[in-house]
């Protein structure tokens, strides 16, 4: 019998090695995949259960964490929602976290490898781990006037720092109230998200960084110039062609010039002549002489097609490819099937602003771990060079004509050399209306902020008078500081 | 195990292997109260302050449970196994700790209930303690708990004392209080089995018509297997309770190959498992939920399906899984969120907040309790005995593979408590009446008796003991024989086993006495060496109740002699099963010894 017994015992030994391993398995091999389960609430309730950090502007908290009276023992509170909700997002019971919630979930709650030691202190204190607080480098005053240039209507305003990539504002209209989908409550909170999904204005959808992008029209023309003038073929002299319709090759259709503006003074355009009042056809001629892949190129050098985070995820711009002629001339324009965000439009100006070179566009200022040591801080990062500095010189002296002479005036401050540029993206609405763009940079001398700014569904004139007067309060407000 | 043979001093050869150890024990007991009652400071450190009396409380009961305890057996039990009462006492302290801790997200009050059903176990446990002196003796009462078993688990069944929750119908409700009967069926069963295979498995071994290499057994001695298997199924059916379905027919093919040491009754316990269970999945709703349940864990319709989805099972996983390594820490955790995370589920709670460090280490601690009790198992020296506390130990073996296989979804889930920790009353009563019954046997094992382990050293070792005393004997021949004739003319009838008789109802002190003999022949071997010898080898104990006749040195003739002199037949027989079967050649000491 005592041979049956060592066999069961070996029998034991067994199944507890079986068990072990698949402890092992389960907690150890499985645990990412488990913990990434989208039904896997838990990491959202640890988080609700400690106390995370806040979102900060200008030491305000836009986000931060109240103790409330429920099971979970914190309540994220949002301030001026409308205006910073597409920055913070939401941290939500029901639907997990979205923007910088999500995107700073690690330093928010403690979790990031810089505050392992403040873990291992807070567990053997038995204190409940507190997460780092994170300072945005938006600037208040300005985010404030890019929300009043959209005053709800859609469409999103970003101004960048073009020295240090720093983003100063960042709204995206219709706003939304994060405090809605965060409340404890998830009867409220699903029927929240049942009503802002279905709101056909999107407002969920952070217009700056995301969502279906934009056309951008023709502020793709200064990808185009700087296309031109890095080619080799062309300078600030070279005539070009100006028909007031361009007949596309291989079909029936033409494509006209700008209506708006004063195209139809000459029979032949330099750059400056077409920038300024934004002529289609010259820039068609130039894509077509150039050919889809310096086009391409150059858009690139720009940040085309690049992923980035921001940490805000940044939906990569698109231009096209494999183009027939036709195709190709429309997307000069910044038509046909070229998409971008208004973030990337933004880059634009600000790498033309910078001699040329793109900095990484950045949100965080500094990261604070409770005891308020700075965990990180935010350091200028050169994304690219986008271009040469002679070339982004002689854009930029192209883009203030078009502010001084051309067609966007309203953006100009008096006093400040303002460099920019105006788009009108056809949506094809039947009611004529478009989307409307302004994007530029101020002082051209020495820039201090560079814009990009949209309004969808407006008729060309509103569009235009809108977006370049909301560019120049943004300017004003930068530099009458 | 045992030390090298042949080359001891002849005193240490004849000194008792086994020192009580009750010292190591209450070291280990205040290690394991500490271990208890940190866990449960842990778990809320603001309750220090908050006059709240669960830590007062609950510290209470564990440590003079546990001081209670160690007196008990200081004074019943002495040689009891040192290890297990303070692994039994952490566990249940760590899982006190659990449940008060869970209960401070949830609003229950479970934890206050578990400290007074631990006082209560413990007391049980102490009364076992205190009066099952011989384990034994509850071999008289094998039938009775054939009975008793088929008694509690009808119970739940009865209408109006019955009480049904989440479709099983395991409970009964007397005075407001639940109670589930199966958990302490589970000791009677196994009773049972021991005392029922410990007497037959003679006939189910050697009876019946050999087919081929394999000897069919009777039917009638088959019938307990296919009983077993209708109990088993029969609470499956009525109770809607698959764990404890598998717990005791378990238990039955565990303790029939351990009686019988023949693989085939695994394999025909595993071909009715297969067949039960398929029957089962295609019969019962239930059964056939939780599999899918199993397999189908993350496909979205089982697992918002209700009731019987597997949210549950996903959501232990998740648990686990954010564990990790080293675990959210204890009171850190959201352990609540899994269903029943305080009682079936309460391994995934410590998997979350010890992490799978801490989880193997609690996984450790029960395996050193079942290797304390298979040790038991092989120490003592009457089958009846070997059975219960090996067939105990392999149903806590595969009760943890159930519960903890299930929430790591290497096996359906199906609902067991985890030994010691789950919160509920039956449970830790059971669970501690086992601790026990294995330290009663653990005690009878490890009580000083010359044995000889069936290793090449210790046979060796028994050889240089036969040495050692023919040689003591040729220098006292004289001596000796004026001694024999002596005896002879008092008992002429058991001459041959010495004063084994004079003990039969010997005690814990007389049993001293005894060793105190042996320690005399030791360091100065005297004239009655071969008295010195055969006392211990006839254990008192052994002879009160059973007298399975104890290998000494030479002890071949002993097993002979037990014939002469008492026992019904069918136990002579199991004796010479016990003894002589597997080792006709006389070194059945294989059967006696090696407790450690």
């Amino acid at each position: 019998m005592n041979r049956a017994i060592r066999h069961t015992w070996v029998a034991g030994v067994a199944i507890f090695t079986v068990l072990l391993l698949a402890l092992t398995y389960v907690q150890f091999f499985a645990a990412r995949t488990l913990e990434a389960h989208p039904w896997n609430n838990r990491s959202l309730y640890d988080q609700f259960g400690a106390d995370r950090g806040a979102i900060l502007v200008d030491g305000d908290p836009k986000a931060s964490s109240e103790p409330s009276e429920d099971d979970f023992e914190y309540q994220r509170v949002y301030a001026d929602p409308l205006t910073y909700g597409h920055l913070t997002g939401y941290f939500s019971l029901v639907y997990g976290a979205t923007g910088l919630e999500a995107a700073l979930g690690e330093e928010l709650s403690g979790a990031s490898d810089e505050q392992f030691y403040d873990r291992v202190v807070s567990m053997f204190s038995g204190n409940q781990p507190t997460g780092a607080s994170v300072e945005l480098t938006i600037d208040p005053e300005l985010q404030q006037t890019a929300a009043d240039v959209l005053q709800g209507r859609k469409g999103s305003v970003v101004a960048l720092d073009p020295e240090t990539g720093a983003i100063l504002a960042m709204v995206s209209s219709p706003g939304y109230d994060p405090n809605e989908l965060a409340s404890h409550d998830s009867g409220s909170v699903i029927a929240a998200a049942e009503r802002l999904n279905a709101d056909p204005e999107e407002p969920l959808v952070n217009r700056a960084v995301a969502g279906d992008l934009y056309a951008p029209a023709s502020t793709f023309k200064i990808i185009d110039t700087v296309a031109a003038l890095e080619s080799g073929d062309y300078t600030t002299e070279t005539l070009i062609p100006n028909p007031q319709e361009l007949p596309l090759p291989g079909t029936d259709v033409t494509l006209p010039n700008f209506v708006g503006g004063g195209c139809t003074a000459r029979a032949q355009a330099d750059l400056e002549f077409a920038l300024e009042q934004s002529c289609n056809t010259p820039f068609a001629q130039i894509a077509l002489d150039l050919g889809e892949d310096r086009i391409r190129q150059t858009a690139q050098a720009f940040g085309y097609g690049e992923p980035l985070s921001v940490p805000l995820k940044v939906t990569p711009s698109i231009f096209p490819e494999e183009l027939n002629d036709a195709q190709l001339a429309l997307s000069s324009i910044g038509q046909y099937d070229v998409r971008t965000t208004p973030l990337q439009v933004a880059m634009t100006s600000a790498a033309i602003a910078n001699d040329g070179v793109m900095m990484k566009p950045q949100l965080v200022e500094t990261v604070r771990s409770a005891d308020l040591s700075v965990i990180d801080a935010f350091t200028p990062e050169q994304l690219r060079r986008s271009t040469s500095a002679d070339v982004a010189e002689t854009v930029t002296d192209l883009m203030v004509e078009v502010v001084e002479d051309g067609i966007a005036q309203g953006a100009a401050v008096p006093g400040v050399e303002v460099a920019g540029k105006t788009g009108t993206a056809e949506i094809g609405s039947e009611e004529g209306l478009n989307d409307s763009w302004f994007t530029g940079f101020a002082p051209a001398d020495d820039p201090q902020i560079a814009v990009a700014v949209v309004l969808e569904d407006v008729d060309v004139a509103t569009g235009s008078t809108q977006t370049t007067t909301g560019a120049k309060q943004l300017f004003e407000a930068v530099l009458n500081k | 195990m045992s030390a090298p043979a042949g080359t001891l001093p002849r005193e240490e050869q004849v000194e008792p292997r086994q020192k009580p150890r009750r010292l190591t024990e209450l070291l280990l007991l205040v290690l394991a109260v500490g271990i208890g009652v940190g866990a449960n400071v842990l778990v809320d450190p603001e309750q220090l302050g908050s006059g709240d009396p669960h830590l007062l409380v609950s510290g209470l009961v564990l440590g003079i449970g546990a001081l209670v305890l160690h007196v008990v057996l200081r004074l019943r039990a002495k040689y009891a196994d040192p290890y297990v009462l303070p692994i039994v006492v952490a566990l249940n302290g760590l899982g006190i700790a659990m449940i008060h801790r869970i209960d401070l997200t949830t609003d229950q009050t479970a934890a206050s209930s578990q400290v007074v059903w631990t006082a209560f176990a413990m007391t049980a446990a102490g009364l076992v303690l205190w009066f099952l002196k011989d384990h034994r003796v509850l071999r008289r009462i094998t039938y009775i708990c054939l009975l008793l078993s088929g008694l509690l688990l009808l119970l739940p069944l009865l209408p109006g004392l019955g009480l049904e929750l989440n479709g099983a119908r395991i409970w009964i409700s007397v005075g407001g209080r639940t109670f589930q009967p199966g958990e302490v069926a589970k000791i009677t069963l196994a009773v049972f089995f021991a005392g029922y295979l410990s007497t037959n498995r003679d006939l189910i071994l050697l009876a019946g018509k050999k087919v081929g290499p394999v000897r069919l057994p009777r039917f009638r001695d088959m019938a307990p297997m296919f009983a077993a298997w209708i109990i088993a199924i029969g609470v499956l059916v009525f109770q809607r309770d698959l764990g404890s379905a598998i717990l005791f027919f378990g238990l039955f093919v565990a303790m029939i190959y351990l009686a019988t040491s023949r693989l085939s009754w695994i394999v025909i316990g595993l071909l009715l498992v297969a067949v039960g269970g398929f029957f089962a999945s295609q019969a019962f709703g239930h059964v056939a939920a939780r599999l899918d349940s199993w397999l189908n864990a993350f496909d979205p319709e089982v697992y918002n399906r209700a009731p019987g989805g597997s949210g549950q099972i996903v959501q232990g996983l998740f648990g686990l899984s954010s564990g990790g390594l080293f675990g959210q820490g204890l009171g850190q955790g959201r352990p609540d969120l899994v269903s029943y995370a305080n009682s079936d589920m309460i391994m995934t709670a410590f998997g979350e907040e010890l992490g799978l460090i801490g989880l193997s280490a609690v996984l450790v601690l029960f395996f050193l309790f079942v290797t304390r009790g298979f040790r038991a198992a092989l120490g003592t020296r009457d089958a009846f005995g070997k059975l219960l506390a090996a067939g105990l130990s392999a149903v806590l073996v595969l009760q943890l593979f159930v519960v903890v296989g299930g929430v790591t979804r290497l096996i359906p889930l199906t609902g067991l408590t985890t030994p010691f920790m789950s919160a509920g009353g039956s449970s830790l009563l059971s669970n501690w009446i086992i601790a026990a019954i294995i330290l009663a046997i653990s005690h009878t094992a490890r009580r000083p008796v010359v044995t000889g382990p069936a290793t090449e050293a210790d046979l060796a070792e028994v050889a240089a003991y036969e040495a050692a005393l023919r040689e003591a004997a040729r220098r006292d021949d004289q001596e000796r024989a004026e001694r024999l004739e002596r005896r002879r003319d008092r008992r002429p009838r058991k001459e041959t086993d010495g004063s084994g008789e004079d003990t039969a109802q010997a005690d814990g002190a007389q049993a001293d006495g005894a060793q105190a003999d042996r320690e005399d022949g030791a360091t100065a071997p005297r004239s009655d060496a071969s008295d010195t010898v055969r006392r211990p080898a006839v254990s008192a104990d052994t002879a009160a109740t059973e007298p399975i006749t104890a290998a000494g040195p030479g002890g071949r003739r002993d097993a002979e002699d037990a014939d002469h002199h008492g026992g019904t037949p069918t136990e002579a027989m199991s004796r010479l099963t016990d003894q002589d079967r597997r080792d006709p050649g006389g070194s059945r000491s294989t059967e006696n010894g090696g407790a450690s």
